[in-house]
């Protein structure tokens, strides 16, 4: 069902996505290493599965999305320009004094649903408003995007202990499973493994992917939005590579928070125009 | 027994609101079913269980979707365990979230500290654009139930006045104290249950010939400053009463406006910055702790002795 024209498209779209996070990170120290790893999947999110309005942030109608894991902002932000919710020369603005982008989401920026920052927040949040739309028995979904180290939160776990209570086929948690976290891999802190046991073993249909794929990307966001899911939420564990498109950040504890030099970004920027 | 006939009890007025505002919703924490709502509008009658954290994101994100949402909680766990969630999820994300809840102050008794709340005021205040009730009794307590349904934003309400104070119907306005004795020779500002302790103290300090005005002030956040420094400058002495530790709640508020204003004098009625301990039911842990009558009368009396300012 996804077509190859479908997938070239996002992916063309995901590098606009990258070079608008290395072009932000070559000016500021910045959270980048996470945001160019779900780039991928904001990129599907926002220009294939999400039904929004950027004319009309709040209409009733939309799905939700919340970036619990709100420091990695610069793929949020990018994807919002560039769907056209603000425009993108305000990307330039990032962090500005007086501005609308903080270092993380706030109610300032259009399309934001919920300020974020403090970790294991968005899901409990998006469980509310998943139970909201489905007594409205309206259809709308819910798509919250979070951490790997940010399952360490306590609260991410009491929400997902209670969400099947509720039998919400509405309500898909993405994990960005890039193996690190602020200070080093997240094996070396509290390891988290086996992540999709652990949605399964709290009644959550779970798969996992190559996050940085975008056919596969593709593949489980639609299978989690639409298809026969029995009344249960669904938990996409997205395998990634923190810091995805510049070399030397990739798989490194420094992608999380950094400036890159002006060589660096070149060279991601570089790769990123031969990407198919 | 008073010309304000019964007082609605909370899920009687959930009930009220919730047949007409088919947006309302109960968020609760294991407490079993709230009254006749949860019966009549279950699917809006949420019980989160054991999670406060999650329950207080959840009440959030129903009020990210335009519900306006009360949630029903036990007030040491709500607002120590879940602060976080209380403070960016619903002030700094604007939701209208109301907190109503139980076991605030020593209420719990020998169960011990984990279930006392002396706490919870001075946390909730803290919070930019948070709204504090505390009313004094069951009549005050459906006021300050409708006034914050009708109030945008979020509100905490600590319950748990169950006597009644209130003689004759009375204006009730949110951040609006409400003056129910006179006197001259001091102010004592109360809250919640000390409200009617504060009466008592009234009348047991006019067969001294001391006369001690009264004010219920039901709001803690925002604070009646106007009202405080009025009675500051006509009586000069004001003592704050309130189950609650000494610290941050409303002694502290009462206090802040005291000194910015440069007029009266102070003393606090409330738990002096301990954990109250002693196994011991909850009257005889008040009356330890000196949240009575008598408490509030020593106050005032030591005021007295140390002359008018």
């Amino acid at each position: 069902m996804v077509s190859d024209s479908l997938i070239r498209r996002l992916e063309r779209q995901a590098a606009v996505i990258r070079r608008h996070a290395i072009e932000i990170a070559t000016e500021h120290v910045c959270h980048v290493g996470g945001a160019l790893s779900i780039a991928d999947v904001m990129t599907a999110l926002y220009f294939h599965v999400l039904k929004v309005d950027p004319a009309n942030p709040a209409w009733k109608g939309r799905d939700y999305f919340i970036l619990s894991k709100g420091h990695t902002v610069l793929a949020f932000y990018a994807a919002l320009a560039e769907r056209g919710f603000f425009p993108v020369e305000t990307l330039q603005a990032y962090e500005a004094k007086g501005g609308i982008l903080a270092g993380h989401p706030t109610l300032k920026a259009p399309g934001v649903e919920v300020a974020t920052g403090s970790l294991g927040h968005g899901l409990p949040i998006g469980l509310g408003i998943a139970i909201a739309c489905r007594v409205e028995g309206a259809p709308n979904r819910v798509f919250v995007v979070m951490g790997d180290g940010e399952m360490q939160e306590g609260s991410v776990w009491e929400a997902a202990l209670a969400a099947p209570r509720f039998g919400l086929d509405n309500l898909v948690a993405i994990i960005d499973h890039n193996r690190f976290q602020a200070s080093n891999a997240v094996d070396n802190i509290i390891p988290v493994e086996p992540l999709a046991d652990k949605w399964r073993s709290f009644r959550w249909d779970a798969v996992e992917i190559d996050g940085n794929d975008m056919a596969q990307v593709v593949a489980a966001l639609e299978s989690a939005s639409g298809g026969p899911k029995a009344g249960r939420p669904m938990a996409i564990v997205a395998h990634t590579v923190k810091g995805k498109g510049v070399p030397c950040l990739e798989n490194t504890p420094r992608a999380h928070y950094t400036r890159l030099t002006p060589e660096e970004a070149a060279e991601g920027l570089r790769g990123l125009e031969v990407a198919p | 027994m008073n010309g304000l006939g019964a007082a609605k009890s909370f899920p009687d007025v959930l009930l009220e609101l919730g047949e007409t505002n088919p947006d309302l919703f109960v968020v609760s924490q294991d407490v079993g079913p709230v009254g006749a709502f949860s019966q009549k509008f279950p699917e809006r009658a949420l019980d989160m269980g054991i999670t406060e954290q999650n329950l207080v994101g959840v009440a959030a994100g129903l009020a990210a979707r335009g519900k306006l949402v009360f949630v029903y909680a036990m007030a040491p766990f709500v607002t120590m365990r879940a602060f976080e969630q209380v403070r960016t999820d619903l002030a700094y994300n604007e939701k209208n979230v109301k907190i109503v809840s139980i076991f605030g102050g020593l209420v719990a008794g020998p169960w011990g500290s984990t279930h006392h709340a002396i706490e919870d005021l001075a946390l909730m205040r803290v919070i930019p654009g948070m709204t504090v009730l505390v009313p004094a009794d069951p009549h005050e307590t459906e006021r300050c139930l409708r006034a914050a349904a009708e109030l945008v934003g979020p509100v905490y309400i600590r319950m748990g006045a169950f006597l009644p104070v209130h003689e004759e119907d009375y204006a009730f306005q949110i951040g609006r104290a409400i003056p129910l004795r006179e006197g001259s020779d001091a102010t004592i500002v109360a809250t919640g249950t000390m409200v009617r302790q504060a009466i008592e103290a009234h009348n047991r300090l006019k067969e001294r010939g001391v006369q001690a005005g009264v004010l219920d002030m039901h709001t803690i956040k925002p604070l009646d400053a106007a009202a405080i420094r009025e009675a500051a400058q006509r009586t000069g002495r004001i003592v704050t009463a309130e189950e609650h530790g000494v610290i941050g709640g409303l002694g502290s508020a009462v206090a802040e406006v005291l000194a910015e204003a440069g007029v009266g004098r102070l003393a606090r009625v409330g738990v002096q910055d301990t954990f109250c301990t002693e196994i011991a039911s909850y009257p005889e842990l008040c009356e330890m702790h000196g949240l009575t009558a008598e408490g509030i009368e020593r106050a005032v009396l030591s005021l007295l002795e140390g002359g008018k300012s």
